[in-house]
């Protein structure tokens, strides 16, 4: 009792206990402290969170302003200008940079979504998925360039020079550990009512795992497949030592040609904007413009994915 | 009467050899725990056998038990056997796969598959590599679940927009599609608001005169009303664990009118569970 009268005292407006409580009891009022500190901490934390959007949309800014006006349908279909040329464009960089993640994707989803059915479904506490778990945990956070100098060895040095294969290669090493462990996650996300609904019915496992689980966990699965190919898509370190660069379109006698130097959007923009020809320099502006909306378009499909899955 | 008594007896028992499934349990261990004790219910071809009985009595437990879907739970084990038309289903020979296509289930949460109410109902016929007439399959099934005139209009569009109660019914298409001998029913009805319960009492009634059922049900009124056969488990605490055992077993009748042992009494009556 003398505690309620303690904590009561300091207010001017407080009901007392079983006084009755007039209509301004009820009414918001920054005048209490507690209400004034509440809504100090809600316009920090809204103030922080636009501090963080600052870079995200002031590098975009910066893109349109310097790379817009030189985007036109013509640099799609052009070859880069050489140092004193005007005019041009990043035609074969923007295929190469496409071609190069579709190898990747192939390698490393197949390799990516099997293995995490491993880790989730066939031997889920075994030492060998303890070891898988744990590896992909790392690769995840592996330098990209060692990612480079790894298919470098095996490829490069291998097949006797630079090549799309090679970046293909290097990129599905960093696409890898994130496919595994977002397609494992997915798949345990199945609820369990699902999985014993199959196996109620009969179902193998391998019926169970291709039939309900799997496409059940897809939305999942594609978004983090999503996620990595539009990491894999802005890389420039792993295809320095790997694809290197071409000013020309990767074909060989009129076929898609994948074992030659290919060009692709990040190495493009590393190499000319360290040039002191103002042309290049606007063409890497286009192409970061170009990529930067490659990769948020590749976000947006992931996440218009993971919004359509199911409970 | 006198003479009739003894005869009636022994057509018991042959019809007792006679179940479809014969399940005589002397322990269920998960890991080192005892979950069930000594439970013997025979099944019989075309009735309703229900499982009652306080929560943790093993009864979900034992109805699991039945079609092998335990297996799925790490330590569990089973002395004793279970009986299907005459087959051992936990001799090392058996193909607890094939054990569930014959003996399908029905589960407590509703839970149909993330695809079309179509696909969920032909998943069965998938499964079996069927290759006859798949559209009039489904449509038998659907119709055999009393859900065919709600969603015959709509057979393409997702299964999970649903109501929970038609939820339930697609669920039992798609476990009768295959036509299999006995449907285990784990408390289908506890998720599901007096209508649709009753709707689906309505079709497990309909569907006796071509499956077998078993079902484990919370509600002694849904018991009183569908049963044939009535199990009563209870738990057993003085051997230190919680473990179910069978109390009582006979017709729906004597075990809700003059049951005849003292825990069977009282739960009827409410005194406890």
């Amino acid at each position: 009792m003398e505690d309620l009268l303690v904590r009561n005292a300091g207010k001017a407006d407080a009901a007392q206990m079983g006084a009755a409580i007039t209509a301004a009891d009820l009414q918001k009022s920054l005048r209490r402290p507690r209400s004034l500190f509440s809504f100090m901490m809600s316009l920090l934390t809204t103030g922080l969170t636009l501090v963080a959007l600052v870079p995200l949309f002031s590098v975009v800014y910066m893109l349109v302003v310097k790379g817009m006006h030189r985007l036109s349908l013509s640099v799609f279909t052009s070859l880069p200008p050489a140092a004193m040329e005007e005019g041009g464009g990043f035609g074969n960089a923007l295929a190469g940079t496409l071609i190069m993640v579709g190898i990747a994707a192939a390698i490393s989803v197949p390799i990516g979504i099997l293995a995490a059915v491993f880790l989730a479904e066939v031997g889920p506490q075994t030492k060998l998925a303890q070891l898988v778990r744990f590896s992909a945990k790392i690769l995840s956070g592996f330098p990209s360039v060692l990612a480079g100098v790894f298919a470098y060895g095996a490829v490069v040095l291998l097949t006797g020079g630079f090549s799309a294969l090679a970046g293909g290669v290097a990129l599905s090493l960093l696409m890898l550990p994130t496919v595994i462990l977002t397609a494992e996650e997915s798949i345990r996300m199945v609820p369990a009512r699902i999985r014993e609904a199959a196996i109620g019915m009969g179902t193998t496992p391998t019926q169970c795992i291709w039939h309900v689980l799997l496409p059940t966990a897809m939305p999942g699965i594609l978004t983090g497949v999503m996620l990595a190919v539009a990491r894999a898509a802005g890389e420039t370190a792993p295809l320095l030592f790997t694809a290197l660069f071409s000013n020309y379109w990767p074909v060989h006698d009129g076929r898609p040609a994948l074992m030659q130097p290919t060009a692709s959007l990040a190495v493009l923009i590393y190499n000319f904007s360290s040039t002191p020809f103002e042309n290049q320099v606007e063409m890497a502006w286009a192409a970061a413009l170009v990529l930067v909306f490659l990769v948020l378009a590749i976000n947006l499909i992931g996440q218009s994915l993971s919004s359509r899955s199911v409970d | 009467m006198i003479d009739t008594a003894p005869q009636a007896q022994v057509i018991m028992k042959t019809a007792d050899n006679n179940a479809v499934i014969d399940c005589d349990i002397s322990e269920i261990y998960y890991g080192n725990f005892k979950a069930v004790r000594d439970t013997r219910i025979p099944i019989q071809k075309g009735t309703i056998t229900a499982f009652i009985g306080p929560s943790g009595c093993g009864k979900s437990t034992v109805l699991r038990s039945l079609n092998r879907m335990n297996d799925l739970v790490r330590g569990f084990r089973l002395n004793g056997h279970v009986h299907f038309q005459g087959q051992d289903i936990y001799h090392h020979n058996v193909d607890p796969v094939a054990i569930r296509r014959h003996i399908g289930m029905v589960f407590q949460q509703p839970n149909p598959f993330a695809m079309s109410i179509y696909r969920n109902v032909a998943f069965g016929l998938r499964l079996n590599g069927f290759h006859g007439d798949r559209n009039q399959k489904v449509e038998e099934a659907l119709r055999g679940a009393a859900l065919w005139d709600e969603v015959k209009d709509k057979l393409h569009k997702s299964a999970l927009a649903l109501s929970g109660g038609q939820q339930q019914r697609l669920c039992i298409a798609r476990a009768i599609v295959t036509s299999p001998t006995v449907l285990l029913m784990d408390e289908p009805c506890s998720a599901l608001d007096p209508i649709a319960t009753r709707k689906i009492e309505e079709l497990m009634i309909e569907l006796k005169k071509r499956f077998t059922i078993a079902i484990v049900t919370h509600n002694l009124h849904q018991a009183q009303r569908v049963a044939d056969k009535t199990g009563f488990l209870y738990v057993d605490t003085t051997q230190g664990g919680r473990t179910g055992y069978l109390v009582e077993f006979g017709d729906t009748q004597q075990i809700f009118n003059s049951p005849r042992e003292a825990h069977t009494i009282q739960y009827i009556s409410g005194e406890f569970g």
